[in-house]
Order: C-alpha cells, then structure tokens, then sequence
C-alpha cells in the first residue's frame, strides 16, 4: 500500500475501506480519486453507520409524493395540488468551530435542499443544544449561533417560526444547530434532482468556487475532534442575499422547459451534488473542472471538486436551451456555466483543460460500505434506569419557591429574547408565531393551515433511547395536537457519539426502533432524515439526541387553539390522568431532577396507545370549538405548565387539591408523565369535553379554575401571577448574560 | 386604483405587499424591477421591506443607485404618492426623499415584535383614514431603525407635523421604554415636506389580516386608496 495514515486521517477513510476501494476498482485510486471516496464514502454523505437502520422507518403513506432518500427532502401531498417538503439538517461541528458562520451555513445548506425540490421555503425551525449557559465559551457559542440564524434567516425573508433550545453539560463541547426547512410546492410542479437523457447539460449556477469547506464532510462531519481551530477552514461562508437571489431565480427557471432537473450543492460540493445526479439519473456524467468558476488562482481539480462554498446549485438542462437558462439567470445577476454533460454510460469522467484526470464506475463511490452491529444494553445503563428516585433529598425551599426557580431555568424560562431577534411573520402566514406548542402556519388562497414543530428530549433518550425517541415522536405529535392540527410526517435529525463504539451502536438502534414504534402508532411517516455522528470531545459522547420536525395538517385554520387561559371562571381540564398531580415516576429523568437536584436517572415510560387516544380528543375538542386553550405539558410538568398558561394568557389559576405525592409535592408537581395535555374550557362546554374523554377511554381529571392575580396550588402553595410572570420572562436573559 | 411594488435584488417584502393591496384590499398592483425607469402606468409606488443589495455597503445605500430610483423621484416630484417600508424608508433616506438616517438599533440586535404606533399626524394622504391618537398594532421587523437626524430637521419635522407615527404603549402613551430601537423621539415614520412621501420601519403589509394577529396596517393603505379616489372624483 502506497497511501499513508496521514492521508487516510485527512480523508476520514480507514485502512479496510481502502481496501475495499482498491479491490472495486482493481488497482490504486489516484489522489483526485481517493478525495472522491473520501467525500461520498463519509459518514455525512454515505451513511455506512445508520443506511441500514434508516431502511427500517415507516416510509409509507398515501401523502408521500416523494419517498425518502429518492431527492434532496421529501414531499408529502396536502392535497388541492398543494405539496410540502420538509427536512432536518445539521451543522453541529461548523458550529462548535464558528458557531456564527456555522449556524448561518446550516440554514442556508436546509434552505437549499428544500428549493432544490421546487419548492419556495415557508418556514425555518432550529433545534440547538448547548452546555450550561454559566459557562462563558458555552455563552460566545449560544450567541453566535443565534447571530448566525437571526442573520441567514432575516435576510433571505423566510419566517424563523419554532425551534427549542436546550442546556444540558452533555453538549458543552458539542453544541447541537440543528435547522429544519418547509416549502409549499403549488400545482405539483415537483422538481427531480436528475437529468432526463444523455447529452442534457451541467450548469453550475451562482457563487464562484473557493478554498472554503474542504473536507467539510469527510473532516469536520465524520470524524470526532480535539484541536476545533484546526478545523477552522473547514467552515464555509455564507451570503444569505446571494441565496435570496439564488432561491427567486431558480424557481423561474424550474418554469423554463429545457430545465429538467434541480440539485442543492452541499456537503462535500460538487463531487456529491454530481454524482448523485448522475446516479439518480442512471447516466454517466462528464465533468470539466477547469470551467467552474473560482475565487482562487491556482486551485486543484480535488480543491474544486471537493470545495463546499456556499450558495451553489446545479441544474440539468436539455442541450440547444441552455441560453434561454444564460439569460435568466443573467437577469438576476447570477453566473451560470456549463461545467458538464451526462453521457451514457456507467462512469464519471472528470477532465481539466482536455485531460482525463479521473474515470470511475459512479456505483463504486455512491455504494458506500454499510456497518451493521447488534449490540446489548450496556450495564451503566440498567443501574440508572434502576435508581430509586424516592431517596432524593426533599428541596429545603417551598413549594412556591421552587416554582419561581423551575420557572426561570434556562431550559423552561421563555425564549422570547431568542425569537425576537428572528424574522418570524414574513410571508404573512403566521397564525401561532414562536413561543406556543407549535407554530401555526395558514395556507394563503384555502381554509387550511399546517403546524410545525421539533422537538427531543436527549436527557429521556439517553435514560431509554427507545422509549425516549418514541417519546420524542409523541410529544412532536403532542405539540400539533394541541393546536388541533393532525399529525401526518415526520423528519429527522439523528445526532449521535462515535457510531464505532458499543454504547452509541446500542443507542442508535434502539433510537431506531422507538421512532419506528411511535411513528406506526400515529400511522404517520418519516419523510427524510439527517444522521450527524461522530458527536463527542475528549471520548465522551452527547446524549442521544435524535431531533424529530413534525408536520400537522389543520382542515380550517380558523378553528385552532393556542396556550394562553382566556378568561375568568373557565374550568382547568386535565385529559391523560384522573389526577391533577404526577407521581414519584414522573421524575425519571425530569428537568426538575437535573437542574435542582444534578441527578440523571430514572426509568421513562410511555403508553402510546394512551398517547395517541388524548391527542384524538384533544384535537377533536379543538375542532369543535370546546376548548379556550390547550397546552402540552413536558419540561417542569404540572405546574410549570399551568403557569405558562397563566402567564401567556396574563390571568392567574388555581387548583384544589395539594400537591403531593407520597409526600412529596416536589414530584407531584415537576413530574414529567407523559400523554398529560391541560385544557381550559367554559363551563358550558365541560360536559361535552367529558364525553369526549368517555368515549375515547381517555382519564380526565377538573383541577381547578381560572381566575384571579395568583398561581395557587391547593393549601401549600401560592405565587403572584406577576413574579411567577418576571421568573419566566426574565429567567432566560439573567441566565445567559454575561457577568463577567 | 394601481400601486407599483418596486423589487430590488434582495427585496422579500414584495409578495407580502401585493397580498395586502391586492389580495387582501383588491386593488391592482404589479412589481417593478429595479432596471425599469418607467413608472407612469402607477397610482402610487411602494419601497417595499428586505435586504436589497444584502445590505452590503449600509442599508438601502446601493439600491439608491438603481435605474428605478430616478423614476421615483422624478414620479415623487410630480407630486405621486410613495411609500418606503422598513428597508424602502432605509432607501428613501439613502435617496434623499427624506431627511435622517436609519442607524444601527440601539441594543445593537435585530428585533422582530408587534409595536403600536400612535398616529400625530392624521391629515396625510397615508393616515386620513385614522384618527390623530389613535394606536395602530403593526409589527417590526429589523436591525437598522434607530432614526435620527440633526437638530434643526427633527425640529422641522416636529414643528411641520412630518412625524406621522411614534412607538407608544397600547394605551398611546410615549415612553422611553417602550421605543424599540433608539429613534430620537420615538420616530416610527415621517413624511416629506409636501407630505406625498411616507417613510416607516413597521410592517403595515404584514398586519393585513385578523387571522395573522391584526389588519391595523390596512388603514395606511385604506388613507393612500381613499385620497387617489377622491382626486379622481
């Protein structure tokens, strides 16, 4: 073997995949050829960890218009000729590098795939994941990231409408940016990334090629990292205003009939967006690297082929149309050049200035090796779902103490001085903006809207990465649901450790597994996923933290329901229980348990049947028109979700029975049981909720009544309605604030 | 009546425009690329919101420059109604339409929020349909708002009544804590002089509806449909 360790690290290629490489071609790949392999046989491109596993998701549906995998995101029919796609990408390693740059070049990399399909973006969410905000880099990167979105996403005019932002010491030197894209497509004008027949044409479209991003997803993406400013050129720039342009004018050219096909150039740049074209296509495919058009004097055909410079797209164009094509996108101000030609054939053959430099069968590099692995429960593991939460110390606080403090913890506190700095009523769809359960978005020129939300807990995932993905899928479902908006596909965004150890093999499969469980109980697909592995510092991986987007359909937007109690005297319904509090298992790894008390632990539990049935009433609830607010109950439990409602609604509440459980209003109060949605409706309406409620076997329990300037909980505990209000608004800033 | 949305490379306040004139209140409108010069065929123009030029150089400083521009001045000179939103008052200003500057928000962060403005000025042809006091519940949307300009011209603005609109509390008060972004005074939006150029941060375009969280900003668009109507009469 000729090639040394050095160029197989740069790559992120092991010894055997060479191998196998030298084996498929039958003789030694050159240097232009080993950075092809490298790119697609990466993690980010390839999948060799998670393709097999991916196979097993519920992919099927009479809405999927385009299955997953097949394009740059999936497409689920909303019927009317109206389309979403709809994906989840991540940018967690550009991000812990330069998290401004990083967190800008994962929006704009989302927006891509999803105007690549033809779609126009509707709608951006971002799910981000950090350390302790008293940790001062931990605050540089929160603050970057955030900068980063407000600034890609507020230029380009997309509205910025939902997301969740998370603190866990887990992430502290692995931050999660996770950015998930919508588009409507109108009058099923679906766009293929493919080309139509040998001798169509490769244009190149938009920003010249540079230096940046190279081994952006065999180097950052792919691989764990210690020394992160080394890697600091593998972070690309973004220019959100060339992408505006580029977004308005390739969805004209989707109109021109000699474009045929639409490919977003990503992660590892044009070698993946090429040959994956010419692989959909089933063609072979010239490509002439000397005519792609560069920032840099000097740069090599691997520099170009393997640059990820942002703001480029693809098109295939019949051959004889192409100047039609010039003067489009000439109009916009925009470069396009003819950088190839699909031909037939089985191979990509790449040539600078006339001469062949590379030719290979485009099945050896698309068909990246797959690892499959089973492997048992690690033993760590069984001893924490094990503990026995009924010895953790009682708070020496009161209860109404201890309700301030929940209240203003970072990862409950009101992320209003987040989503303020985002752009989110642009386009004029949005009905619930940033800050309830989920957004909701109305579909101009019909009666219909579309809920969106993310959602993951890593702490549950990482107690049961089975039931915690299914628990995820549930409380993404949870969050439509209480809007009145039906679920109906799923995205994912898998973010995971170093896919070559045990624990985080055990954790992907079982994540599998329970998002697969939960998705089939709601009878809804996965309509196109993200896998970014490799998520760990110092050998220590993240939680499990498998990101679900989920998508709801509202019949008539008018009739939705937001958090908020409305008015006075409306009587405090809990559907999912026959009781208002939760018990000691609510803790297993609750946010009350690790912010107050610094403990991990527990077993979580979920029983979908019951799930799916207290969404059914809810959503029906809400359709009729019974109810006056709706809201999910999830992080802090019972009675910070009662205290949202109070606040956002600016009324106080109160609830009759003290809570307790076993002695402990600590659990009955922050216990996190699932399948819990609170209601506030009028009393007219009360016997129709509870009918409701019987014919669906679902548990109800009336708690209490809204009203007055107060939170009060049964005898032991009473909070103003105006400092719970500071605690939750301010809590969030007083947090992340620098004090030094 | 047929207003004229002038896009710019990096505009994405145009659909939303169109929505509210035509889709929503039924008149007529037609986009304007930013390389024509002709603007007869317009009852009045609208500088529409977004980053035109990526905000590159200073906000509104290169699309000033465009072939459009002139044909605005020379359609505001003859006396035609143009209104400048969020980035189209950025550009009024660059232009010279308007007197001030649009400097960085002074928390130095983009703000997206409902803002309600309090009307001191109801005799314009852009607020004839309010009445002076009133609040109107409009969103902003941007990072460079915080208006101001010398002495003398916020004197002049003051005493001519050009200062058509003021952050306020729901209530109409004026406060310093509730100006969102620094301007002097409160300044929301100003007219010119002769009171046919309006330029305003908020998003009147973007409260068009109940359904999206409130339709005051048709009340602008309703004063500019009201008055073309009249002079027809």
């Amino acid at each position: 073997m000729t090639v040394s360790q050095e160029t197989l690290d740069e790559i992120a290629l092991s010894r055997a995949e060479y191998e196998a490489i030298v084996d498929r071609l039958g003789r030694e790949p050159g240097p232009l050829e080993l950075g092809l392999f490298g790119a697609l046989w990466s993690e980010h491109c390839g999948y060799k960890h998670t393709k097999a596993l991916l196979r097993t998701l519920p992919s099927s549906s009479e809405r999927i218009l385009v299955a997953p995998g097949a394009e740059n995101a999936g497409v689920i029919d909303l019927g009317d000729g109206l389309a979403i796609a709809m994906k989840v990408e991540s940018h967690n390693h550009p991000s812990a590098v330069e998290p401004f740059e990083g967190a800008a070049t994962g929006v704009g990399g989302i927006i891509r795939d999803i105007f690549a399909m033809g779609a126009r973006p509707i709608a951006l969410l971002n799910s981000l994941r950090f350390g302790q905000p008293s940790d001062a880099r931990t605050r540089y990167l929160l603050n970057g990231v955030i900068g980063g979105i407000s600034s890609y996403g507020n230029c380009i005019g997309i509205p910025d409408v939902g997301g969740e932002i998370f603190f866990s010491d887990t992430y502290k030197g692995n931050p999660l940016v996770n950015a998930m894209c919508v588009g409507l497509i109108e009058n099923g004008k679906i766009a293929s990334a493919s080309a139509r027949e040998p001798g169509d044409l490769l244009l190149l479209v938009g920003a010249d090629t540079g230096r940046d991003g190279i081994h952006g997803a065999s180097g950052l993406a792919s691989r764990t990292f210690e020394e992160q400013a080394e890697m600091r050129s593998a972070v690309q720039v973004g220019n959100p205003f060339l992408e505006k342009v580029l977004i308005e004018a390739c969805i004209e050219a989707l109109d021109l009939p000699g474009v045929v096909g639409l490919q977003d150039c990503g992660a590892a740049g044009i070698t993946s967006a090429a040959i994956e074209m010419a692989e959909r296509s089933e063609m072979g495919l010239q490509l002439f690297v000397d005519r792609v058009p560069r920032r840099e004097e000097g740069m090599t055909p691997y520099e170009v082929m393997l640059s990820e410079s942002q703001e480029r797209m693809l098109l295939a164009v019949t051959a004889g149309t192409e100047s039609e094509v010039f003067d489009l996108f000439d109009k916009w101000d925009l470069d396009a050049t003819v950088i190839g030609e699909f031909e037939a054939g089985e191979d990509v053959r790449i040539f600078d200035n006339g001469m062949m430099v590379s030719s290979t069968p485009i099945i050896t590099l698309t068909d990246a090796p797959r690892y499959e692995f089973s492997t048992p429960k690690p033993d760590w593991l069984t001893t924490l779902q094990n503990a026995e939460l009924t010895v953790v110390p009682m708070p020496d606080t009161t209860a109404a103490e201890m309700l301030l403090k929940m209240l203003s913890a970072p990862n409950i506190a009101s992320k209003f001085p987040v989503y303020r700095q985002y752009d989110y009523h642009v386009q004029t769809n949005t009905v619930i903006e940033p800050g309830g359960d989920a957004a909701v978005l109305r579909l101009k020129g019909t009666k219909r809207g579309i809920a969106l939300t993310t959602d993951c807990n890593g702490r549950i995932c990482y107690l049961d990465p089975e039931v915690g993905t299914a628990i995820a899928v549930a409380e993404a479902c949870r969050n439509l649901s209480v809007t009145g908006a039906e679920p109906v596909a799923l995205t994912d965004g898998l973010n995971f450790g170093n896919p070559e150890t045990p624990d985080v093999q055990f954790q992907l499969t079982e994540a599998i597994a329970g998002m697969t469980r939960a998705a089939n109980a709601f009878g809804i697909p996965i309509v196109s996923g993200n896998a970014s592995l490799y998520n760990e510092t110092a050998g220590a991986a993240i939680f499990p933290t498998p990101i679900i987007g989920a998508l709801g359909v509202l019949d008539d937007v008018e009739k939705h329901s937001t958090v908020g109690f409305k008015a006075e005297n409306d009587v405090i319904v809990l559907l999912g229980s026959d009781s208002a509090w939760d018990t000691t298992d609510g803790l297993a790894g609750s946010e009350y348990l690790e912010f107050v008390h610094g403990r991990v632990e527990g077993q979580p539990a979920l029983d979908l049947d019951l799930e799916v049935r207290v969404q059914t009433v809810c959503r029906d609830a809400v359709r009729a028109g019974l109810v006056a607010s709706a809201h999910d109950l999830s992080d802090g439990g019972m009675a910070t979700a009662l205290a949202e409602c109070a606040i956002i609604g600016n009324i106080g509440a109160s609830v009759t029975e003290s809570p307790d459980a076993g002695g402990r209003w600590d659990a009955a109060m922050f216990g996190e049981a699932q399948s819990r949605i609170l209601l506030s409706v009028s009393p007219d309406n009360l016997d129709r909720i509870k009918a409701l409620a019987h014919d669906h076997d679902v548990p109800l329990a009336v708690i209490g009544l809204v009203g007055g300037d107060a939170l009060s909980f049964g005898d032991n505990c009473s909070v103003l309605l105006s400092d719970a209000s500071d605690a939750w608004k301010n809590g969030f800033s007083r947090a992340t604030s620098d004090r030094d | 009546m047929k207003f004229g949305i002038v896009v710019f490379p990096g505009t994405w306040s145009d659909r939303d425009t169109h929505h509210a004139v035509s889709g929503v209140l039924g008149q007529d409108a037609e986009y304007i690329w930013h390389g024509d010069e002709k603007l007869d065929q317009f009852d009045a123009i609208v500088l529409p919101g977004g980053f035109s030029y990526g905000d590159f150089l200073r906000c509104g400083a290169i699309a000033r420059f465009s072939p459009v521009m002139e044909a605005v001045t020379a359609f505001a000179e003859r006396g035609g109604p143009v209104i400048g939103i969020c980035n189209g008052f950025q550009v009024l200003c660059e232009s010279g339409l308007l007197p001030g500057v649009l400097m960085r928000n002074d928390h130095l962060e983009f703000r997206c929020i409902w803002t309600d403005l309090r009307v001191e000025n109801s005799s314009t042809i852009f607020t004839s349909a309010s009445i002076e006091g009133q609040t109107l519940h409009i969103p902003m949307s941007h990072g460079e708002g915080n208006y101001q300009a010398d002495a003398d011209t916020i004197k002049r603005l003051e005493d001519n009544g050009q200062v058509v609109f003021r952050y306020a509390d729901a209530n109409g008060n004026v406060t310093p804590d509730i100006n969102p972004n620094g301007s002097i005074n409160n300044i929301a939006g100003i007219v010119n002089e002769r009171g046919n150029v309006l330029g305003m941060m908020p998003h009147p375009e973007k409260a068009c509806e109940k359904l999206i969280g409130g339709d005051d900003g048709n009340v602008i668009f309703t004063s500019i449909i009201d008055n073309f109507v009249q002079a027809v009469v």
